[in-house]
């Protein structure tokens, strides 16, 4: 007999298994991810992942028979009180246990089961690209940052490592036998008191005088500090890609927009940022509010906060264009842009957002959507002025998009338009 | 049990749950000592590997074989165990046994010291014995090339998904799945002694010789016509030596992979693996009762003699009679909790029943059992038992009225038009009999799986081949099922598939299914 311990064969033997088994059930999965985005919260969209789906595609079918049909005999054990030819009623169709007769009568039910975070995100952006994903500045790059690469035993002394340096040299010391100062001065402290001594013990003071030669003698040849010892960081230089981005958050507050505009607007912002966070490693939010003053504030006065006022989109353009400036230089970020708003504008206003638009911030984003959110029940909108104004860009900024979205589940179509792979190619 | 005289010198093997290697050694050795000196089993060497939870789901997931090739519906069965698992809707089982030689036993580090001792008693005395001397086992299966045979269909489905694409791989594979259950042979005579390590080297071998011996120019020599004799099978036989249809043929895939016109070599050995993996477990099927209660009868004997020596404490004895009490109980039909027999409960009860009439005689099991009844040698009875019958004449032949009696089994009628069910057959005398020969039936594989037979391929007009379901009692086959089931075997076959129900007494056609769709 043989003890063989198979725990710490690797874990994941099943995975080629669950690849295979996720790759055949994709349209289902697809479809029931797209669904929990609909109905869910986009804040749990990162992490709910339970999924159910049916498993039409995932049948094994096989020759079985038919259990409705013919004559059949069984046995079954527990008799409480019948006799010989004692009629049973039979369960009626599809109330028995487990399985719910379906529609095609094939009585299979629906398939629960949890994908990890990474699958489920993985299958809510297939196919989705944003433009212009990779920088021109990710191919070819030019800056370039220190990091740590470990130590080494050469370098200038600015680089120096003390601690290693010092442990390095502690236990040379020790391995070397170097006495310390401290019996250095024990010894001679010990030479003093002897030789104050009134019978002096020549011996001994011979004695001790060659301890303290001796003593003198290690500690001149064993050195405190050997060049041996010297540890210094070492740094390399490495390419860095552009991997942090930035995002704006543009949105009209004026007392046009109530709750459930703004609550659609929220969902689209929250959308964006689930995917900028998957593809860069470092995304910063940027939250501007506007009426017809601009200010940038947190998330929560974003959400919350009211104000009063007409509505000049242009002042969110500065506001926007100042912390550009200011905080995110296009060479080190990328920039994405989302607007939400209700439409309206002050109509002589456009002109000058535009310009804006058109003059620098658009060469300076990868991406500028505006999403124009309006309420279902008031029919096909009218064109309004933001969106009459904004059709102008659309032929001539590939990086320019704009959509329409009126209900919770407008948001996740628009988001997949904003970003789909014909709208990147084209 | 008949031990008596508790001579409780010996310390005991341990003492609460944990478990060390070293323990698990001893306790394999106190086991051994029980199951190969006092009862004479005849076994496999043992290798007993440690294995996590989620490594016993893994090995469910592939049907039991932890070297299994990929497939999608392993993941499916295994995110599906996975969940009721973490639910705890249902424990996983203590043990899994694969039969090979060396016959491997899992046991899992979670259990405790106890659970692992039963295990032991359980698989690596019982089912291990079970497998090496039981008839059909030593027939169909060859317990010392499993394993390398799974290594190689592993590796061979890998290389051809590289090659051929996990697609084109996939789609073979699920339609060989879907007629698994046809890919047997099983008439006597028919399973000529497939050693599966030759089948490996014969699959390379044929390989490379194709590989070597490609000529484009043989697809384009006329081939010559055969007739079979029967002169609706016009077979082309020339196609390739010794690849002749012998009609009606029940092997649907061996019947494929010789026969049908379009499947290239790899698609001909996928379905050559999976019938090799359908006739491997064709045995289990079979034996479910019976090796259940084998290896329950074992583990029963070996964990009370353990505590007659003393090697067991009464804390341990408790935990172990908790849990056998749990696995072979068998709920009444009407509880909720019953979902069929359980073959660990019929397959304990009847062989505890054969020991006792072995042992200790009624009038009534003279009668029954007369070649048992008073024998005097349970263990012999048992033996001879286990290695010569198979799960329908086990219970043909050794279902006592008594067994019928504790389980109050009763017989049940059902016509499928009909609104009731009709009790046919209650225990007493006069339906002990029908009661036992109906259990029989129930567990004779050959009627619960569709009788189908190849009928007729006309390899030289449409092409078309044709199907025959014998139908018993007019049990038709279930429609969608048949019909999702067909276009795999269409898929296979190429051409259209037609299938034919027919009554297996009056010889009339009941019902006509067809794939409608082509692959």
């Amino acid at each position: 007999m043989q003890i063989v311990d198979r725990r710490l064969n690797p874990k994941s033997k099943s995975l080629g298994n669950r690849q295979r088994f996720l790759r055949r059930a994709k349209a289902e999965i697809k479809e029931a991810v797209r669904e929990a985005v609909k109905s869910r919260k986009v804040a749990d969209i990162g992490s709910g992942e339970n999924v159910r789906i049916s498993s039409k595609s995932l049948r094994e079918p096989t020759f079985s028979l038919d259990s409705k049909s013919g004559a059949r005999d069984f046995v079954l054990p527990g008799n409480d009180d019948f006799v010989v030819g004692d009629a049973i009623p039979k369960p009626p169709p599809g109330g028995g246990r487990g399985s719910k007769g379906s529609k095609d009568g094939s009585g299979e039910d629906d398939f629960v089961f949890s994908l990890t975070r990474e699958e489920f995100l993985d299958i809510f952006f297939e196919d989705l690209r944003l433009p212009n994903l990779v920088k021109a500045k990710l191919k070819n790059v030019k800056s370039q940052e220190l990091t740590r690469a470990g130590y080494s035993t050469d370098g200038p002394p600015s680089k120096l490592n003390h601690v290693r340096t010092m442990r390095n040299s502690l236990a040379r010391r020790i391995a070397l036998h170097r006495p310390g100062i401290k019996t250095l001065e024990a010894l001679e402290a010990e030479i003093e008191a002897a030789e104050a001594e009134t019978p002096r013990d020549e011996d001994r003071i011979a004695e001790l005088h060659a301890r303290h030669k001796r003593v003198l003698y290690l500690r001149k040849t064993v050195a405190y500090l050997d060049p041996l010892d010297l540890k210094f960081n070492r740094h390399e230089r490495r390419p860095k890609p552009s991997t942090q981005a930035v995002m704006f958050c543009l949105m009209d507050v004026s007392a046009s927009m109530t709750e459930r505009l703004k609550d659609l607007a929220k969902r689209f912002f929250m959308l964006l940022n689930i995917f900028l966070q998957r593809h860069y490693k470092e995304v910063h939010v940027v939250f501007i509010r506007h009426t017809n003053v601009a200010a940038e504030v947190d998330e929560e006065t974003f959400f919350s906060g009211r104000e009063t006022g007409g509505t000049v989109i242009s002042t969110a353009l500065v506001e926007m264009q100042r912390v550009i400036n200011e905080r995110y230089p296009v060479s080190d970020w990328n920039i994405y842009a989302a607007q939400a708003s209700d439409g309206h504008n002050f109509s002589d206003d456009m002109e000058e957002c535009l310009d804006i638009l058109q003059m620098n911030l658009l060469s300076q984003c990868q991406y500028f959507a505006y999403i124009e959110v309006g309420s279902s029940d008031e029919g096909p909108y009218p064109p309004s002025e933001v969106w009459e104004g904004y059709e102008e860009l659309l032929g001539q900024h590939s990086n320019f998009a704009m959509r329409r979205a009126s209900d919770p589940g407008d948001i996740y179509p628009v988001f997949r338009n904003l970003f789909s792979d014909e709208k990147a190619q084209a | 049990m008949q031990t008596t005289g508790k001579s409780a010198t010996a310390k005991p093997l341990f003492d609460g749950a944990d478990w060390t290697f070293d323990l698990v050694n001893k306790a394999y050795d106190a086991c051994a000592e029980v199951g190969l000196d006092e009862l004479g089993l005849d076994i496999y060497p043992n290798v007993i590997e440690v294995i996590t939870s989620e490594q016993m789901l893994d090995a469910y997931a592939s049907i039991g074989l932890p070297h299994m090739y990929r497939h999608w519906s392993f993941g499916k069965q295994f995110v599906r165990d996975e969940l009721h698992y973490r639910k705890g809707a249902r424990a996983l089982a203590y043990e899994l046994v694969i039969n090979s030689d060396p016959c491997i036993n899992y046991i899992m580090e979670e259990n405790s010291m106890t659970m692992h001792t039963l295990v032991l008693a359980h698989a690596a005395m019982g089912h291990n014995h079970f497998f090496k001397n039981n008839y059909l086992f030593q027939e169909w299966t060859r317990a010392d090339a499993i394993l390398d045979y799974l290594d190689f269909a592993k590796t061979y489905v890998a290389r051809c998904e590289e090659k051929h694409g996990v697609n084109a791989v996939e789609q073979v594979l699920d339609a060989a799945h879907a007629l698994m259950n046809q890919g047997i042979s099983r008439f006597p005579g028919a399973n000529k002694h497939v050693s599966l390590a030759r089948e490996r080297e014969r699959a390379l071998a044929r390989h490379l010789y194709e590989e070597q011996s490609f000529n484009d120019l043989w697809r384009t020599v006329p081939t010559q016509q055969v007739n079979q004799g029967d002169d609706d099978e016009d077979v082309d036989k020339t196609s390739e030596s010794g690849r002749q249809a012998n009609l009606p043929e029940d092997n649907l895939l061996y019947f494929l992979e010789k026969t049908a016109p379009k499947l290239e070599d790899w698609e001909r050995e996928l379905l050559r693996i999976v019938r090799n993996l359908a006739t491997y477990f064709y045995p289990q099927r079979q034996t479910k009762v019976m090796n259940e209660g084998c290896a329950t009868w074992t583990h029963f004997y070996i964990m009370n003699r353990l505590y007659d020596k003393g090697l067991l404490t009464e804390g341990s004895m408790l935990e172990f009679l908790h849990s056998h009490s749990s696995v072979t109980m068998q709920p009444a039909w009407s509880d909720r909790r019953f979902s069929g027999m359980n073959p660990y409960a019929l397959g304990f009860a009847v062989m505890r029943d054969i020991e006792r009439m072995a042992t200790d005689p009624t009038e009534e099991d003279k009668e029954w059992c007369p070649d048992v009844a008073g024998c005097g040698d349970a263990v012999g009875a048992l033996k001879r038992v286990w290695a010569e019958f198979r799960d329908d004449s086990f219970i043909l032949q050794y279902l006592s009225p008594k067994v019928i009696r504790d389980f109050r089994f009763f017989g049940i009628h059902d016509e499928s038009q009909h609104p009731h069910v009709f009790v046919s057959n209650i225990h007493d005398e006069r339906g002990y009999r029908r009661v036992r020969k109906s259990l029989s039936q129930q567990y004779c594989v050959s009627t619960s799986d569709p009788d189908l037979h190849v009928i007729d391929a006309d390899l030289q007009g449409s092409r078309r081949l044709v199907i025959q379901h014998k139908v018993q009692n007019g049990v038709l086959l279930d429609r969608a099922n048949c019909e999702r089931t067909l276009y795999h075997l269409a898929r296979l076959w190429g051409y259209r598939v037609k299938l034919i129900e027919v009554d297996n007494e009056t010889g009339k056609t009941l019902k006509e299914h067809e794939n409608l769709r082509m692959p």
